[in-house]
């Protein structure tokens, strides 16, 4: 058996030289540093759940119907009439939820560790392109089951656009191809969400891996291996702290992909709308555009995005400044390599500061998050009584917004004139012998 | 070690602390009618199932179709034969393979009731369980709506209550109207029993929330039927992993 392998293997080599260089260059000899943690594993998750979504994209596509009239029909035959549909739509519902966890979590990662800084700006850009271009196509994929909530939230999205001073009413027509959402919107929704959006996002995820390999990934020590001494087991010029990505990272992705099916799986067989937070209540209602839901308002997902755009007034006569801060809440983040000044990469060696700056951060997102999804609506008058909830929310709400972007700020001042005190970077990653 | 078990404490915790906060929020937007009571169901009842199925073929179907629903899956989810759905459920001369229809006719229904009534597919995903069971008890007599009933779940419903000759009569004792404020239903009172007593009738309304919170996701019978097992092979599966990598990290220091 095994000849059989090798010769067939020294056919294709024959035939096809380059390919061994190639897969010796991104998984056997591609050391990557031995101290990665927890944190390391989001990355190659955030790569299975794409595959899964492609995967059981390309079944649901088989019994999707995208046309207004039998969009919401196809989704119910396919949860009940197709064989086992009921597991593929649920596998790509949560996938979708659970592909932004990973990402996000990724994201922080890259924050926490200083990823982002020289020389791997390309890597963060090209990281960010995939989050932008993740974010239409999970909002494109919303729209498809059209219910109620695919419909308004589609709505609701669409005429933000309309806030563009001139162009903005035309702009938001040419984009539903209609003067509300309905099947020119739902037809090119569909196309771009299956066709155009995965393949750019494919590309754009290959070159991330490419620009990744280029220079060699970052650890929570934030040293650079490639600088440390030289020498290892399996090469006399390769970095002593680096490790073959295979098997040793693959081997180690694999038990982060079992805990991650653990909980996908558990997701998906007892609880697949996760109390509306995954598959909204609102989204079982065929869409109506004469029946608006009580509270219309994105997924989890979008949640810190969009109250961003809520929080901001409307003034000089245009509620276009909170189109502007939405898309500038994701803008900044393009910018961080250039922002944070810091020399230093890891948290681990950075000043209070930074940490504590961190910190209010995640909890401004989160929070943002609760705000965009109306649990503070519910939560204010619950814990507080008879207030004015909506003068509380948006004051909340506007002094999260401030920290969020506050960071930002924050971290450029304190980087720029050199306010950070920083403890001594080791020379090497600290777990080696 | 130890620098792994302080970073757990320091970031990992932190962070399924706030997912956990997210998630628990949950409840908050689920809510939507405000303190519900438990409607108790549970799909795995088969029994229950088959008493709401009765139910629900009996007094409802007349009006609310289950469009996305077959007969003949209905007979082998509730574990019953062709010929008991088709003699005793199927009231319509659908055939089997067939979904559930109401003949009702739009326009008439629109006529009658101001709305024709609605697909019942999956009301309990849109509405919840609790909403539902608590509507099904809420009926009471309202000389002031055209059919004469209302409800104080869903106020000034269309819909006059099928079930009443099981629950009986129920009327509202109202607040007394203060100035600036309408009365409000105080409390809703049985002034006339039905077939059933007062805890039979909240089985029964049990019984059909149970059906068809079952017609609006059939699936969650095959969910809970596979889900333990899936869940169980992924855990000796990480089991393995984890012992494979241990094995090939031994010589990493």
């Amino acid at each position: 058996m095994a000849n059989v392998f090798t010769s067939i293997g020294d056919w294709v080599t024959e035939r096809a030289p380059g390919m061994m260089p190639m897969y010796r260059k991104h998984m056997t000899e591609y050391y990557a540093p031995k101290n990665f943690n927890l944190w390391y594993y989001f990355g190659s998750l955030a790569l299975l759940v794409l595959v899964n979504q492609i995967v059981t994209g390309i079944f649901l596509t088989m019994n999707y119907n995208p046309s207004a009239a039998g969009a919401f029909a196809s989704v119910e035959y396919i949860m009940r009439d197709v064989e086992w549909g009921w597991l593929i739509r649920y596998m790509h519902s949560t996938g979708a939820s659970l592909f932004f966890v990973v990402v996000f979590l990724h994201m922080f990662r890259g924050i926490m560790y200083g990823s982002y800084k020289k020389p791997r700006e390309l890597v963060w850009l090209l990281g960010m392109l995939i989050f932008l271009v993740l974010m239409a196509e999970a909002f494109m994929g919303y729209v498809l089951p059209w219910g109620n909530m695919s419909f308004w939230g589609a709505k609701v999205i669409i005429s933000l656009f309309g806030t563009i001073p001139y162009i903005g009413d035309a702009l938001v027509e040419w984009i539903m191809g209609d003067f509300l959402p309905a099947d020119a919107t739902l037809n090119r929704f569909f196309a771009l969400h299956v066709v155009a959006l995965p393949l750019v996002l494919l590309l754009l995820v290959v070159l991330h891996l490419a620009a990744l390999h280029e220079v060699g990934s970052n650890n929570p020590d934030g040293v650079e291996i490639k600088k440390g001494p030289k020498g290892n087991r399996w090469d006399a010029t390769k970095p002593t702290d680096g490790i073959p990505f295979h098997p040793y990272y693959t081997v180690k992705d694999l038990v982060g992909v079992g805990f991650f099916l653990l909980i996908a799986a558990f997701i998906i067989f007892f609880a697949p709308t996760l109390g509306g937070w995954f598959l909204e209540h609102d989204n079982f209602i065929p869409a109506n555009n004469l029946a608006t839901p009580l509270h219309i308002k994105p997924v989890w997902y979008f949640t810190p995005f969009y109250a961003i755009v809520r929080m901001i007034p409307s003034f000089l006569g245009s509620a276009v400044w909170g189109v502007i801060a939405m898309f500038g809440a994701i803008a900044v983040l393009f910018l961080l390599p250039w922002l944070d000044r810091g020399k230093v990469k890891s948290v681990r060696y950075r000043g209070t500061g930074f940490k504590v700056a961190l910190g209010l951060f995640v909890v401004s997102y989160i929070m943002l998050g609760a705000v965009g999804a109306g649990v503070t609506a519910e939560v204010i008058p619950a814990w507080f009584g008879d207030v004015d909830v909506t003068f509380w929310e948006n004051l909340f709400g506007r002094v999260m917004t401030l920290i969020y972007f506050g960071f930002f700020a924050f971290l450029w001042a304190y980087t720029y004139y050199g306010w950070e005190k920083t403890k001594p970077v080791p020379e090497r990653v600290t777990t080696h012998d | 070690m130890t620098k792994r078990q302080l970073l757990m404490k320091r970031y990992i915790f932190p962070v399924a602390l706030a997912f956990g906060l997210v998630v628990g929020g949950a409840p908050a937007q689920a809510a939507e009618g405000g303190g519900l009571p438990h409607a108790g169901t549970n799909v795995q009842d088969q029994a229950s199932l088959q008493r709401g199925a009765k139910l629900f073929f009996n007094y409802c179907v007349g009006c609310h179709s289950l469009k996305y629903m077959r007969y003949e899956r209905i007979a082998s989810d509730l574990g019953l034969t062709e010929q008991d759905v088709m003699q005793n459920l199927n009231f319509t001369g659908a055939k089997f393979g067939e979904t559930v229809v109401s003949h009702m006719p739009e326009a008439d229904a629109t006529k009658w009731f101001g709305k024709a009534p609605p697909d019942l597919s999956l009301e309990v995903r849109a509405k919840g369980a609790d909403w539902v069971y608590a509507y099904l008890n809420s009926f009471y007599l309202d000389p002031n709506r055209p059919v004469g009933w209302n409800n104080t779940v869903f106020p000034n419903a269309s819909m006059p209550f099928p079930l009443w000759e099981l629950q009986g009569l129920q009327t509202a004792v109202m607040t007394e109207a203060k100035p600036g404020e309408d009365a409000r239903v105080e409390k809703l009172v049985l002034s006339q029993p039905g077939k059933l007593t007062p805890a039979q009738f909240q089985q029964a309304s049990r019984d059909l929330t149970t059906f068809l919170e079952y017609a609006s996701e059939p699936a969650a019978l095959q969910r809970h039927h596979y889900g333990v097992w899936v869940l169980l092979f992924l855990a000796f599966l990480t089991f393995l992993l984890a012992m494979l990598k241990k094995e090939y990290w031994k010589d990493v220091h």
